[in-house]
């Protein structure tokens, strides 16, 4: 017998090995097609059950309905959560418009307010005040009046868009200017565009007073072309210049009357003590 | 980020106030003042600025003049001009834009309307 491995003993072994393998393989495609028929079987059978039980198939759908239900629910909260974000958002987007516009009218005021008070030179506080008419009412005539005569007689000291010689001088509580004056009332008419002068009437007279007590009045006959009526800002501002261009004025006048008193006593002392 | 410089020019302080105030609500800005064309004119041309907001009406000299010279300088040539004035003719606002005026706004101002024109000329978002 050889032993080279190529013997008849050998090749025998090696065909029976062969031979095993292919039946190996056989039976686990026999048992992989039984397992597989199972399936199947299994399949039919419950396709076959469902499809036989309507009580199956209304469970599905009743189930199904519910999901839906569930669904449009859920969809139907989204959205109404999504409407009351929008509506918040607008109600912020509002919300923050009045309170910029807010903001702008407490800048405007603040300026005025700061400006009135910035002086006591009492030709420095009229031109303020001609800067307020002007650049934040938009006043484009006017003219503004200080009492005089114990306040019975107001007298123009300052305008603009004509000369102070142009408006007259006003007797308190005559006319529509010294009744504006005599109430304490801001007055407001229709403009006809027209100086005192040629028969014009104010658009609106702003009396001045201190402490219940008249000390003059800003009356506008003209607004500038672009401005088209009154806002709540400019009553606001109305308000502001009736008070405090009345306090800046007075006090203005005070300041400069003890400051004439001063320099006259103090060059009285220095007369006698040289 | 470089910030912003904005020379107004306006004879009035309450109005020089009024637009600092509205101004200032831009991140990152430097206002610099001046009372008249004159002033205006010697600030301009002695340093940058990225906006002029010119006022017409002004003593020693007036906005249309600053304008023109302004413009009259090649420096300058870019720099956006915004006037401000109570002069709301046509041929005012014509003659301003003709001069070189990029925008034209009339008084009294609107700081929200102030602050969108400034917006607008700094190209700022």
């Amino acid at each position: 017998m050889s032993n080279d491995g190529n013997g008849p003993y050998e090749r025998g072994q090696a065909v029976l090995a062969i031979f095993k393998r292919g039946a190996d393989f056989m039976k686990q495609l026999m048992d992989d097609n039984d397992s597989l028929r199972k399936q199947l079987s299994s399949v039919e059978e419950r396709q076959e059950f469902a499809a036989k039980d309507p009580a199956d198939w209304e469970e599905l759908r009743v189930e199904l309905l519910s999901r839906i239900r569930n669904l449009e629910d859920e969809r139907e909260m989204i959205v109404e959560q999504l409407r009351s974000v929008e509506s918040e958002n607008q109600q912020f987007a509002e919300r923050y418009l009045e309170i910029e516009e807010e903001n702008n009218n407490l800048a405007n005021l603040y300026v005025a307010s700061y400006q009135l008070h910035s002086t006591l030179n009492p030709s420095e506080v009229l031109k303020v005040i001609l800067e307020i008419v002007i650049n934040l009412i938009g006043g484009e005539m006017f003219c503004l009046y200080v009492c005089e005569d114990g306040g019975e007689i107001l007298k123009p000291v300052a305008a603009e868009g004509g000369t102070v010689a142009e408006f007259p001088v006003v007797l308190l509580g005559e006319g529509p200017v010294g009744e504006a004056v005599a109430s304490g009332e801001v007055m407001s008419g229709e403009s006809s565009g027209l100086p005192p002068a040629e028969g014009g009437e104010p658009v609106v007279c702003i009396p001045l007073r201190v402490e219940e007590k008249p000390v003059g009045a800003i009356v506008i006959y003209r607004l500038l072309s672009q401005k088209d009526g009154f806002s709540a800002l400019d009553h606001e501002l109305f308000t502001l210049l009736a008070g405090h261009a009345a306090t800046a004025i007075f006090a203005s006048r005070l300041y400069a009357l003890s400051e004439r008193k001063l320099n006259t006593i103090q060059g009285f002392i220095d007369l006698l003590t040289k | 980020m470089a910030g912003h410089r904005i020379l107004i020019v306006e004879d009035s302080p309450t109005m020089r106030q009024l637009l600092v105030f509205a101004l200032k609500r831009l991140k990152n800005v430097d206002i610099v003042e001046a009372q008249d064309g004159m002033d205006g004119l010697r600030k301009v041309t002695g340093d940058h600025f990225d906006l002029a907001l010119v006022d017409i009406n002004m003593p020693v000299m007036d906005g249309l003049k600053l304008i023109s010279l302004i413009r009259g300088e090649p420096t300058l040539e870019g720099m956006p001009i915004c006037v401000i004035t109570t002069e709301s003719a046509r041929e005012d606002r014509e003659r301003a834009l003709a001069l070189g005026a990029n925008e034209y706004l009339t008084k009294p101002i609107q700081a929200n309307k102030v602050l969108s024109v400034a917006k607008g000329l700094l190209k700022i978002e």
